[in-house]
Order: structure tokens, then C-alpha cells, then sequence
């Protein structure tokens, strides 16, 4: 497959942990902010290919790890009503809220749907005008473009049988918590390259001026991971802090502008509580007032914030960066896929998950029922 | 008129059934009995099913193995099958891992009502077409008819019964550390087409189910004299469950090489999309041979020569520990640890 | 996150107000595309999709730039310390 296939030459993928190693000279702890990146690192075991100084940790790019339970829980209600279908992208349906999730309201009876893409779900509710069709629209900015259009089309179309959950994140504002917090390791950051395909690059210039960290946007293929670690740890060796681009093939300074116009256009900037990291100002996207008749929140009540639950998850500190999941006391005895204790073993793409499914030594022979 | 199960008052004869499945058709009286003779009877030329006794009767000569499944797939006809075809090769593959000749089978059709009479016959056909390929006889059977909404169209259940060849007992416990793991073609090529078909993945692709009958060269390796000491087709969860399956129950590790595993172009590509484990996809013409090491090359060697299994490979082997392990060598000397699909397998934009 | 896929771009249809759609090809899976944050694609380019909208045209140049930037480094490397040795195999558990 082209544009995949060359990222995953094993010969350039050595040379380049191999300039890694020659160029690090300190330890140094990057991150990288991106489900994607996570699933790809610990799928190849790109971070093993790393020297011992330099340690690579998972941030909150998991934007289905980081919706907040409210959240889950509205959509699980929404999907209960009658004469009403919720729509959501696969990664979402085993995400738990406080009581079940998306797959368990399915099994009590709520019309629960999986899609590849917002624009399933509109034609869902032209096809079923009898129904009304709620999408539940989770995601970085990567997404948020393709969110938009469906609802945009929804008002050009004159579909009134269509709303959205909308529960948006924005990665700047939670690199900026990160770095804020005292307790932060962080050296460097590898940015989630097709977040920056949309977004460019040119908010993270500020960024990486105030804090002084070098801020690498980067691809998901093995070679592009590794190149993108490669440029960080070679700023942070000559002491600079800048934006640099490794993805290049996909990423402009400007991103994509007819993208950004519909994100203006159909959402707007608002609060949002990151699970795991409590609330984060100007951190969300919400629908814009002229499109509040497709919101699902002014449809079905508001949500409302919740108690986070204390139990023994740390998956807030996994978010952070500050733990690996093996570090976790519960991680692959209390806490498995099966038996989720907190979000990042629940989503695919959670931290705890990618290394569960990849990593993990199989403790003791005995199967748990 | 029609009481609380529909079935059990007396319940006229529909006058023309208008080519769709009714009520009436699982009641028990001459509409479901034109039903069978016309749909079902007519499609088998088997003197079994003509007797319209309660059960058949037959005598095998020996140890049998016995199996079922039930097959509730959707939609009902995809590119490379339907249901039928898989209800035989299904349960006739589940006979031939258990080193058994596969001789007869059963089916239980639960229909749902305004399912049209031309998929029935379509899909009797199809089941026709594969027991004939594998040389089973379908010799009794059972149909019922749900109200519209219960039933996905149509639900089948088929049980086999199969006599047992294989010199030695062919299941997990069997296997040995030192084995070597055969595969017998290119994966996830069923997963895919299932899910090309249903709208809302729908992509035009090329990709067809492997959906195939496993006996014949099955059998041929049993009857060679290669030690074969496991043998498992790939269904749902993939190549992965299934390992992860014989590993666990045999308390064994099977390690594996990435690169050997045959992945074709279009199932990769439409993994990718869907941001699925092609390890993780459905399969239903593929299977596993666990044997011994000193038998390997000419079991794969006999596999060639049949057309269904003509890219059989050695994909790994069978460690002492960690027990139940499953891992993979990835292509940067990196090695992982493959799990079972937990739940449904679901597409991803993460 | 952003599970993002790149492939060629077959055929375009549809003008503005109409959504603009292309058929891309995955390597060998072909799917209908929206086009409408890509305006400048044309066929026979490359475009990289997430739920089924395009959402950027690949710069073939770049692209090829990573590897000239690998092999200029995979030189300088061997200068330095010879050439690389065979592959340490690392078993994680």
C-alpha cells in the first residue's frame, strides 16, 4: 500500500533508532498526544527500538478515553427513547458510563448504531424520517470537520430529524494543562499529525515559545514516529524550542482551510471536563448558536457534570503521562479489557489497552472466568 | 386470528403466499408441507428426507464425531456465499478438525415471516451445491417461522455427524512443545466481505469470503501418516482466537513470525480503513494444523496440492512456556503478545 | 487519534452546492469519498481520508524527502561507525 508500506522498511526504521541513539546524550522524556501514535508505538514496539534514556509516554490523545462519563451517560439516555437511534463511532459503544455502556443500553433495547462516518448517520435520518437520529460527535479536530458537514448538510437538506451529542476536544489547551501542572516531566512533544492536517501547525508556535519545549508534529507510520522522535530529541540537545514539521506529505503551517471554515462555521469554543483531568478552559467545541436546532443537549437537557468515582484507576495519572500502565497496581489482574476499571483500558486506543493487547506477559496460567 | 403465538389456532391456508414466508408456513399443516416439498425436499435428492419420519436412521460403522452451529449472519447473501454455504462448510469444516469423515448432516431453519420464498430456495440451493462438493448427506431437518422482526431474515442451525479416520486423537492436548503451526491460505478475507455488504461500510472491493469446504484436504493430511496433533478452521475472532484458544487450553506457547502471515492486498487496505487487526477478522475457509516438527514440510507439501489450501505456510511454532501465550516477531525484531478479539470486533477512527 | 488512510484518487463528481465526491483507491479497496475540504485534488493524486472525507492532498515530494533525509543520514551514519551490525532481537513479556 503506498504511503504506508515504504514507512514500515525495517532498514530505515533501524537507521533511524539507530541516529537516535547516536544523537541523545541525556535522558529525555517526550510525549506523544495521539491515539493513533500510541496504538502504531506499541503495536511495533517502537518504543523497545528506543535508547533507555529516552522515554517515550502516552498523553490524553485518546479523545474517546478523555469524554467525560456525562457524556456516555446522555447518550445512553438519549439512545433509550423511544423513536430515537443513536449513531456513534465504533470506538465509542464500549466506553462505560456509570451504569453500562452504548453495547449494554443496545442489549436492554435503545436503538444503538455504529457508523464509519457522520455522514452515515445523516443518511440514516433521510431514510427514516420517522426516527429521529442522534450522532454522537466525538473527536479531536480531526474529526470535528466531518462532524460539521453533516449538520451542515442537515440545514441545507431541510433535515429536521437530526442532532448531535457534541463532545469535542482541542489538543493545545490540553498541552498547555499538562505543562501548567507542577508535577509535569514532560521534555518534548510529538503533535498529532492529522490534527495539525486540519488545525496546521501555527498554534503551537506560542506554545512552544512559553514553555520552551520542541513540539514535533508528527505522522503514524513507524518511520514517521521514530523521525518525529529523532527531530525532538535533537532540538531538545541543542537546547532549541520550536515547531517543527515531520509530516510534511500531510501537514501545511496553515492546515486545511475549507476545513477550518465549517469548524468555525457549525461549532464554537466552550469548556470541557477531560476525563481523568477535570475541566480544561476553552477546551471544547460545542454547536454555534445558529445551529443550536441540531444540538442534542438543547433537544434532551443539558448535561450535567459528574462525580468522578474514586476507585483505584489511575488512568488520570496515565493521561498525564505520569504513570505507564504497567506501573498501575490493578493493570492486568483487576483491571483487563474484559473488566475495565477505567477508560484507558476500555478504548482501543487507550494507553492501557494498546499495552495489554500487545505487551503484557501472561501472569499466571490460570484463565479468570 | 391469529392468537398470541400465532401457530396454534386453526389458521386458513394463505391462498397465495405472494412469494414471501408467513405464519403459516411453520404451522405444522399443508402449507408448510408445500413449503419443504416444494423449497426444501425438491432442492436434495435424499431418500432420508422423503420418509418424513421424525428422525433419520442410519448406521456408520464406527467412533463418530458430532458438532453444530448455528449461523445468524448478516446480510443473508454476500459476495463468495450465503448462509447456506456457510451452514455446511461450517459445521462440515468443525467435522474435519476432529479428524472425522464428514457423512450427515441436519438442518433447522427458524424463518422470518416476509422472508421472500425466492432467497429460501436460493439459499437451499446454495446448501445443496456445498453438501454435494463435500459429499454429505443433509438427511433430516426442522423449520419454524417467527413473526417479521425476530429473525434476521432467517436463522440456521445445522449438526453433523462424521466418522472418525484419524489414527490418533487430533485436539489441543495433543500438542507438543516443538510443533510447528501451518496456516492454509490468506486471512480475513470473510470478515471483509461481510462487512463490504452491509451499507454504511460499503465499499466496492473485490474481496470475496473464503467461505469453502476444509474436509478433503484435511482428510488427506490425517490419512498420510504426517502427526498431525491439532487442526482448527478459523471462524469469528480470526487467526488469533483460535491460537489463543490452543494455547491456553493446551497450556503451551505458540510463538509466531509475523511476516508469515498471508495477508492479501485488499483485506490489509480494507483493514486499515476500518482500523481493524486483520488477526482478528472472520474467516471461514481457513484452518490451522498443529504437527510435528519432522512431519512439517510434507504436510505442507500435501496442502499444496489442493486448491483451497495451495498457500498453505508455516507461520510459527509451539514453546514449552509462558503457558497459554500466544506472541508475534513483528518486523523491527520486536516481539508482542497476540490476545483473542474481546467482544465485537468494531471499526475504529482512533 | 485520527485513523487516517491514504489513496488514489480515481474519479471526481459533483459541483459545488452539490457535496463533491471522488472514488479512491486503498490498494485495491474502493471507496466513495467526500472531496469537499479538498477543493485543489485532482485525479490520479493521492489524498489522505478519515470518515470518508478527504482531508488532505499528499505532497509526493515530502514524501520522497523522508527517505532522501534517511539514506543522506544512513551515509553519514556508516561513516561514522561502520556498518550497521545485524538486528538485536528484543522479546518484550
Amino acid at each position: 500500500m503506498k504511503f504506508r508500506d515504504e514507512y514500515r522498511d525495517p532498514a530505515s526504521v533501524h537507521r533511524l533508532a539507530e541516529a537516535i541513539a547516536q544523537t541523545a546524550k541525556r535522558p529525555w522524556t517526550l510525549m506523544e498526544v495521539c491515539g493513533g501514535q500510541t496504538h502504531a508505538i506499541v503495536r511495533f514496539g517502537i518504543d523497545r527500538l528506543l535508547p533507555p534514556d529516552v522515554s517515550l509516554v502516552h498523553g490524553p490523545g485518546c479523545p474517546v478515553c478523555v469524554t467525560p462519563v456525562e457524556f456516555v451517560d446522555k447518550a445512553i439516555e438519549i439512545a433509550a427513547r423511544p423513536g430515537v437511534t443513536l449513531c456513534s463511532f465504533g470506538d465509542m459503544l464500549r466506553v462505560p458510563g456509570t451504569q453500562t455502556d452504548l453495547l449494554g443500553a443496545r442489549a436492554k433495547g435503545a436503538d444503538v448504531r455504529f457508523v464509519y462516518s457522520p455522514l452515515d448517520a445523516l443518511a440514516l435520518a433521510r431514510a427514516e424520517p420517522e426516527r429521529h437520529v442522534v450522532f454522537f460527535a466525538v473527536g479531536f479536530e480531526t474529526t470535528a470537520p466531518a462532524n460539521a458537514m453533516a449538520v451542515y448538510r442537515a440545514r441545507r437538506e431541510g433535515i429536521r430529524n437530526f442532532s448531535m451529542l457534541a463532545s469535542h476536544v482541542l489538543v493545545p489547551p490540553a498541552l498547555c494543562a499538562l505543562l501548567d501542572s507542577p508535577t509535569n516531566r514532560v521534555q518534548g512533544f510529538l503533535a498529532a499529525g492529522h490534527v495539525c492536517t486540519v488545525m496546521g501547525y501555527e498554534e503551537y508556535e506560542p506554545i512552544a515559545n512559553r514553555y520552551g519545549v520542541p513540539i514535533v508534529v508528527t505522522g503514524f507510520e513507524p518511520v514517521d514516529i521514530l523521525e518525529g522522535v529523532y527531530m525532538c530529541v535533537a532540538q531538545l540537545e541543542q537546547g532549541r524550542s520550536e515547531v517543527e514539521n515531520q509530516y510534511c506529505r500531510a501537514v501545511l503551517r496553515e492546515g486545511n482551510r475549507p476545513a477550518q471554515e465549517i469548524i468555525r462555521d457549525v461549532f464554537r469554543i466552550v469548556p470541557r471536563r477531560w476525563r481523568g483531568m477535570g475541566e480544561i478552559a476553552q477546551s471544547g467545541l460545542g454547536l454555534s448558536d445558529a445551529y443550536l436546532d441540531f444540538d442534542a443537549e438543547t433537544r434532551f437537557g443539558k448535561v450535567e457534570p459528574a462525580v468522578e468515582q474514586d476507585s483505584e484507576c489511575i488512568s488520570g495519572l496515565i493521561l498525564r503521562g505520569e504513570r505507564k500502565p504497567s506501573e498501575c497496581p490493578a493493570f492486568g489482574t483487576r483491571c483487563t479489557p474484559e473488566r475495565p476499571l477505567g477508560v484507558t483500558m476500555v478504548s482501543g486506543e487507550g494507553a492501557c489497552a494498546a499495552y495489554y493487547r500487545y505487551r503484557r506477559a501472561r501472569v499466571a496460567a490460570a484463565v479468570d472466568g | 386470528m391469529m392468537g398470541g403465538d400465532g401457530l396454534a389456532l386453526s389458521c386458513p391456508l394463505p391462498a397465495g403466499d405472494g412469494g414471501l414466508v408467513q405464519l403459516a408456513h411453520g404451522g405444522g399443516g399443508r402449507a408448510m408441507e408445500r413449503l419443504l416439498d416444494t423449497v426444501i425436499r425438491a432442492a436434495f435428492d435424499e431418500p432420508l428426507l422423503g420418509h418424513r419420519h421424525d428422525g433419520a436412521v442410519f448406521d456408520v460403522g464406527g467412533p463418530i464425531a458430532f458438532t453444530t452451529d448455528s449461523y445468524v449472519v448478516k446480510p443473508l447473501i454476500f459476495p463468495g456465499g450465503d448462509i447456506g454455504t456457510l451452514a455446511v462448510n461450517g459445521t462440515v469444516n468443525d467435522l474435519a478438525m476432529c479428524g472425522a469423515r464428514p457423512l450427515y448432516l441436519s438442518v433447522g431453519f427458524i424463518l422470518e415471516e416476509g422472508l421472500p420464498i425466492v432467497t429460501l430456495r436460493q439459499i437451499v440451493l446454495s446448501m445443496r451445491e456445498a453438501a454435494a462438493a463435500s459429499g454429505v448427506r443433509l438427511v433430516t431437518g426442522d423449520t419454524k417461522v417467527v413473526e417479521r422482526g425476530k429473525a434476521d431474515g432467517m436463522f440456521v442451525n445445522t449438526a453433523g455427524i462424521g466418522l472418525i479416520v484419524a489414527p490418533a486423537v487430533i485436539e489441543p492436548g495433543s500438542v507438543r512443545p516443538g510443533d510447528v503451526v501451518i496456516l492454509s491460505g490468506d486471512i480475513g478475507r470473510h470478515g471483509i466481505s461481510v462487512m463490504a455488504a452491509r451499507a454504511g461500510l460499503a465499499f466496492e472491493t473485490a474481496i470475496e469470503s473464503d467461505c469453502a469446504p476444509l474436509a478433503v484436504p484435511v482428510l488427506d493430511l490425517v490419512d498420510s501418516g504426517v502427526a498431525v496433533h491439532c487442526l482448527r478452521d478459523l471462524t469469528r475472532g480470526g487467526l488469533a482466537s483460535a491460537l489463543v484458544e490452543i494455547a491456553e487450553t493446551a497450556g503451551l506457547a505458540v510463538r509466531l513470525e509475523e511476516a508469515s502471515i498471508p495477508i492479501g492486498a485488499e483485506v490489509s487496505a480494507a483493514c486499515e480503513i476500518l482500523g481493524l487487526d486483520p488477526l482478528h477478522v472472520a474467516n471461514e475457509g481457513r484452518f490451522i494444523a498443529f504437527v510435528a516438527p519432522e512431519d512439517a514440510e510434507q504436510a505442507v507439501k500435501i496442502l499444496h496440492s489442493h486448491e483451497v489450501a495451495r498457500n498453505t505456510v508455516v507461520i510459527g511454532e509451539v514453546a514449552q512456556s509462558p503457558p497459554g501465550q500466544v506472541s508475534c516477531m513483528g518486523p523491527f525484531g520486536v516481539e508482542r503478545v497476540i490476545d483473542m478479539l474481546n467482544g465485537e470486533q468494531l471499526p475504529r477512527i482512533c | 487519534m485520527c485513523l487516517a488512510v491514504p489513496g488514489r484518487l480515481m474519479s471526481m463528481a459533483g459541483e459545488p452546492p452539490s457535496p463533491r465526491l471522488g472514488r479512491v483507491d486503498f490498494g485495491g479497496v474502493v471507496k466513495e469519498v467526500s472531496l469537499d475540504f479538498v477543493p485543489e485534488a485532482r485525479v490520479g493524486e493521492y489524498v489522505l481520508v478519515h470518515v470518508g472525507f478527504a482531508l488532505s492532498v499528499i505532497d509526493e515530494s515530502e514524501a520522497r524527502n523522508v527517505f532522501e533525509l534517511l539514506r543522506e543520514m544512513g551515509e553519514l551514519l556508516e561513516s561514522e561507525v561502520g556498518p550497521a551490525q545485524g538486528v538485536s532481537r528484543e522479546i518484550q513479556g
